[in-house]
């Protein structure tokens, strides 16, 4: 949980003669760093796509014939359909190396294929249809949970052994060993079966229009505040649990012993001094637990059966609607790889010794 | 130091019945400090006694263990449990203000007292300064804290003060990684020194640097004390360093003060075996060449301290007397005290030890 | 010089491990560890008896379709039946048999993985580090779920629950990696490591016999820990219907019965034991990883009941 992402080496004390130097040598440090994560990115990037290549390739069979004959029973299938389809999913007697070059083209174009399920829909805008979804769901619950298990591991671990503590580092773990799926499943029961508060399923009363009204937003909270709850309950344990043992252990430094002993106000003490180091590996951890989230709220969509790309990769994979599941793993894993880098450009911020790390 | 008075050891804390006189900054009377629970104490310092006088250096040596930081920790209340206080007083007397009693006082009179009244340099400045914030910001929250100074002013003051101990000005924007070792040290304290304490807590302030930077930083504290008046207590473990910078000594082992005293006598001639085990295990800053012999054995375990005298499976002196009682700290005459039953026959250092 | 001699170690710690010094050192000095592993291991004891004394000795099947349908808790199924009329009890425990083989070999295909190449990258260094440095944080960034769904889109229950084991092994041994790269790094300088090399030893001897041995603590947490998340992760993925439906497994169970509307009839019998299950297996590796992070982060330990034991006889505002 406290491992970070980031080489966070030691730092090298720098001696510059004047401050103007000393600012500009820092800018071009920062400036390296934030080069080296982009490379990272781009590098781990392309692992994606050659992942998404690889697979159905390593696939017994061959998909591309499966998914063209399909497509075939529902309507006449046009050979630009073919092309794309042969070209993300495989041509029997084309040299591998060939055939990644057309995949990289037609990804180039933004071509992924069309939706078995749902054809002769493009995936592409079936998923941009879902996406939105997701990403609002995904980025306010992470940051809600983050906010508030940090929030509550800063309290309970200036005073590891407290009442407070003696409730919440128990109650983490156990929130956090539970699996997203069985959550979801307990609050549908609860407060959507068994006490009807919430919607079921759906992302929106489907009996309105979309449209900034007040009624679709509010259909819109309404419907979002159980997967919401979902993954907020799952994963603020994670968070909490971390700033807690983080906090514990520098409370014990000698700058924070320091800061007391400047008789500065305990809030002050605890905030600008523990607090704010014991966050950098919680932000560092930000990044790693962004792929967990998203892997947790596919499981949330899925359950209640909310409009984003989560739910869309379930149906998908019950329809065997491979170019859409495809799609929506290389969709989802560069999304997941966008914000790792945000989160990781945040911490380089933050941090002012990984501008030195050369 | 001059008198022990156990006489008003448990009563509580009234400066005013029993002021000690006008020169005394700090009065420590029977302080005790435990690790661990109720149950299974371990005494970390036992009846510690000890005063110090306005504008004096005090040095307190001994070696890792000895209760030294536990002491200070203690006074400062920077204790952390599982350590507390188990018993004694310990009184500050401000130049200006009244009395302050260091165990006692609240929460509220503690912060107020902090950085205005007592200062502490810690060992490791790597460690004192927080990473992740520029110099200026750590030097102006104390000010604006306790003088309520506006920030530019703060900045002004703090730049001046970085400066006294040399480093520029333009430095305040650094952050800690950002400087030398020794500046960061000399930062430090410049920091401790910002709203003039009474009395500076020095713990091993030169032991994370080279005897260079060692010598440059004494001596900029030295020039510090005269100019500023304040009073400063210096822990060490190295005897011969405090000879160059203190006025008087005392030695702790195993949590007691086993000997103390004006510098140049104590360091001439020791009365307690293990204050010259201390000084001959060390080689002088300047003067003469010495032998060097170390002292045998290890510190004591605290755990399982001898009925008698700590020091004695160590004391090369040891008798059947030191096994039975732990030996009282005595009046030795001029200002000295010295714990040990044999400190008027110990044979007169061989000054000529040299080689 | 010196004042006094060197403290001893204060933990044997500080020697080197060989494999019957290590294999001693396996049980965890930490309480929650052990509790945490105690819960862990009465799972391990009901997947390894549990099926033969519930079908065997209590008559009960998990997939025989009797005419007892969705009976609540009783004398004859303890903990009722399925719309089916299969007992849920003797379900729960064969599936936490099958939960455990496949979480089991999930892990220890990661586990292997993992220490291969954290071994390699952090013995031999340089860009062979590098380039396996990179593999690995590129492999940690990425998300495992959607790479596994998709993997077990293709198979289709084809291979049974092992193929979906070997897939979650295959996309989750990135973690470990990294741990067993710091930790080989760190032993590569110690003094036993560099003369078994002066001595011309064999790399390959040296990290099997020198290096592997000390790496042992660090293997089994990862094992342990990577044990529960695979089962989590083949419950996640047999609940949604991607895994293998025709075995019987705490995933299978939860898929059923939310297919068949159990939480609409009430049948609480039906999915509360098997979440319940995995909850509480999830909360013993959570007590592991905290009892470790204790034992490997000194200052975490005795920040519980310890501190507020002392902290009540107190004097008055001395702290």
């Amino acid at each position: 949980m406290t491992a970070t992402t980031l080489p966070v080496g030691e730092a090298q004390p720098s001696q510059p003669s004047d401050t103007a130097g000393a600012v500009r040598r820092r800018r071009g440090g920062r400036a390296r760093v934030l080069l080296r994560r982009v490379g990272f990115y781009l590098g781990t990037a392309a692992v994606a796509i050659t992942l998404n290549f690889v697979i159905p390739r390593l696939m017994p069979g061959d998909p591309a014939s499966v998914i063209l004959n399909k497509l075939a029973q529902q309507s006449q299938v046009t050979p630009a359909t073919e092309k794309s389809i042969r070209a993300l999913f495989g041509v029997p007697d084309e040299g591998l190396w060939q055939q990644y070059l057309h995949y990289l083209a037609q990804l180039a174009h933004g071509d992924l294929g069309v939706s078995i399920a749902y054809f002769p829909q493009p995936v592409s805008e079936m998923i941009g249809s879902g996406l939105p979804w997701t990403l609002g769901l995904v980025s306010l619950t992470t940051v809600l949970a983050f906010l508030l298990g940090t929030g509550i591991g800063i309290v309970s671990g200036a005073r590891p052994g407290s009442r407070f503590d003696s409730v919440t580092a128990p109650l983490a773990t156990f929130l956090g060993s539970m699996p997203y799926f069985w959550v979801a499943t307990m609050l549908l029961l609860l407060l959507s079966v068994t006490v009807p508060v919430f919607p079921s399923q759906n992302g929106y009363d489907l009996g309105l229009d979309p449209g900034f009204t007040p009624a679709f937003i509010g259909s819109v909270i309404e419907h979002g505040f159980l997967p919401a709850v979902t993954i907020i309950v799952s994963s603020v344990g994670g968070w909490l649990l971390g700033m807690r043992n983080m906090m514990i252990t520098t409370v014990a430094e000698d700058y924070v012993t320091l800061a007391e002993a400047k008789g500065l106000s305990r809030r002050r003490v605890l905030l600008a001094y523990a607090a704010r180091n014991a966050m950098l590996p919680q932000i560092a951890g930000l990044a790693i637990s962004i792929g967990t989230v998203v892997g947790g709220s596919l499981l949330a969509e899925a359950v209640f059966a909310y409009p984003g790309v989560g739910y869309l990769f379930y149906q998908a994979v019950v329809n065997l609607d491979y170019p859409l599941m495809q799609a929506l793993f290389l969709t989802i894993s560069l999304s997941v790889l966008l914000a790792n880098f945000i989160a990781d450009s945040v911490y380089v911020l933050l941090d002012p010794r990984t501008r030195e790390d050369a | 130091m001059t008198s022990l008075g156990n006489t008003h050891k448990n009563m509580p804390a009234n400066p005013h019945e029993n002021s000690p006189g006008q020169d005394v900054l700090l009065d420590v009377e029977g302080l005790s400090v435990d690790y661990g629970t109720e149950a299974d104490p371990l005494p970390a310092v036992s009846e510690v006694s000890l005063r110090v006088r306005r504008g004096d250096i005090l040095g307190i040596a001994g070696e890792s263990g000895s209760g030294k930081t536990t002491l200070i920790n203690a006074l400062l209340r920077l204790l952390r449990p599982p350590a507390q206080v188990r018993s004694g007083r310990a009184t500050l007397y401000p130049r200006s203000g009244t009395p302050l009693d260091l165990l006692h006082a609240d929460a509220k009179e503690l912060r107020e007292a902090r950085w205005e009244q007592t200062a502490v340099v810690f060992q490791s400045a790597m460690n004192a300064l927080n990473p992740v914030s520029r110099l200026s910001a750590q030097f102006t929250d104390v000010l604006r804290t306790h003088r309520r100074m506006p920030k530019s002013e703060a900045r002004e003051h703090a730049a001046h003060m970085l400066e006294l101990v040399g480093i520029p000005a333009a430095r305040l924007d650094s952050y800690p990684h950002e400087l030398s070792g020794g500046m960061r040290q000399r930062a430090t304290i410049a920091l401790s020194l910002v709203c003039e304490p009474d009395l500076l807590v020095m713990d091993e302030p030169t032991t994370a640097v080279d005897v260079v930077m060692q010598r440059q930083i004494l001596r900029q504290v030295i020039r510090l004390q005269r100019r500023l008046g304040f009073s400063v207590v210096f822990i060490t473990h190295d005897l011969s360093l405090l000879l160059e910078i203190a006025d008087r000594i005392a030695v702790m082992y195993g949590g007691r003060i086993v000997e103390s005293g004006p510098v140049g006598a104590l360091y001439r001639d020791p009365r307690h075996p293990y204050t010259r085990g201390l000084r001959d295990s060390f080689p002088p800053l300047r003067g003469p060449m010495r032998k060097l012999n170390g002292i045998p054995g290890s510190p004591p375990d605290l755990r399982r301290l001898p009925p008698g005298c700590p020091f004695e499976p160590r004391c090369p002196y040891a008798s059947s007397e030191c096994t039975t009682a732990v030996p009282e700290l005595k009046d030795h005459g001029a200002d000295r005290l010295v714990a040990c039953v044999h400190a008027d026959t110990l044979p007169v250092p061989t000054v000529g030890g040299r080689v | 010089m010196t004042v006094s001699p060197p403290l001893a170690p204060l933990t044997p710690s500080a020697d080197r491990l060989t494999w019957r010094t290590a294999l001693r050192r396996l049980v965890p000095a930490n309480r929650k560890a052990r509790v945490g592993l105690a819960i862990i291991g009465v799972y391990v004891l009901v997947a390894a008896v549990g099926p033969w004394i519930v079908q065997s000795l209590m008559g009960l099947s998990p997939t025989e379709l009797t005419g007892d349908v969705l009976q609540s808790p009783s004398g004859a199924h303890p903990l009722g039946t399925t719309q089916d009329g299969s007992d849920v009890l003797a379900q729960l425990v064969v599936g936490t048999r099958t939960s455990l083989l496949v979480g089991a070999l999930a892990a220890v295909v990661s586990t292997t993985l993992s220490v291969a190449v954290g071994l390699i990258g952090g013995y031999y260094g340089g860009t062979v580090d590098s380039v396996l440095g990179a593999l690995t944080n590129a492999f940690l960034v990425l998300p495992g779920l959607p790479l596994v769904i998709v993997l077990a889109g293709y198979l289709r229950g084809r291979g049974g629950p092992f193929a979906v084991a070997l897939v979650i092994g295959l996309t989750g041994w990135a973690w470990g990696a990294r741990s067993k790269r710091v930790q080989t790094l760190s032993l590569r300088g110690r003094d036993f490591v560099v003369g078994a090399r002066l001595l011309g030893e064999s790399n390959l001897r040296i990290m099997l016999v020198e290096v592997l041995p000390n790496l042992l603590p660090v293997i089994s947490a990862t094992l342990m820990l990577s044990l529960v998340t695979s089962i989590l992760a083949v419950s996640g993925l047999d609940f949604l219907g991607i895994g293998d439906l025709n075995s019987v497994s705490w995933g299978t169970m939860l898929y059923f019965a939310q297919q068949r509307q159990a939480m609409v009839a009430g049948a609480w019998w039906w999915f509360v034991p098997p979440g319940v299950a995995i909850t509480v297996l999830g909360a013993a590796a959570g007590l592991v990883n905290f009892g470790i992070d204790e034992l490997t982060n000194p200052r975490l330990r005795g920040a519980g009941g310890k501190a507020a034991k002392t902290r009540k006889p107190r004097k008055k505002g001395v702290r």
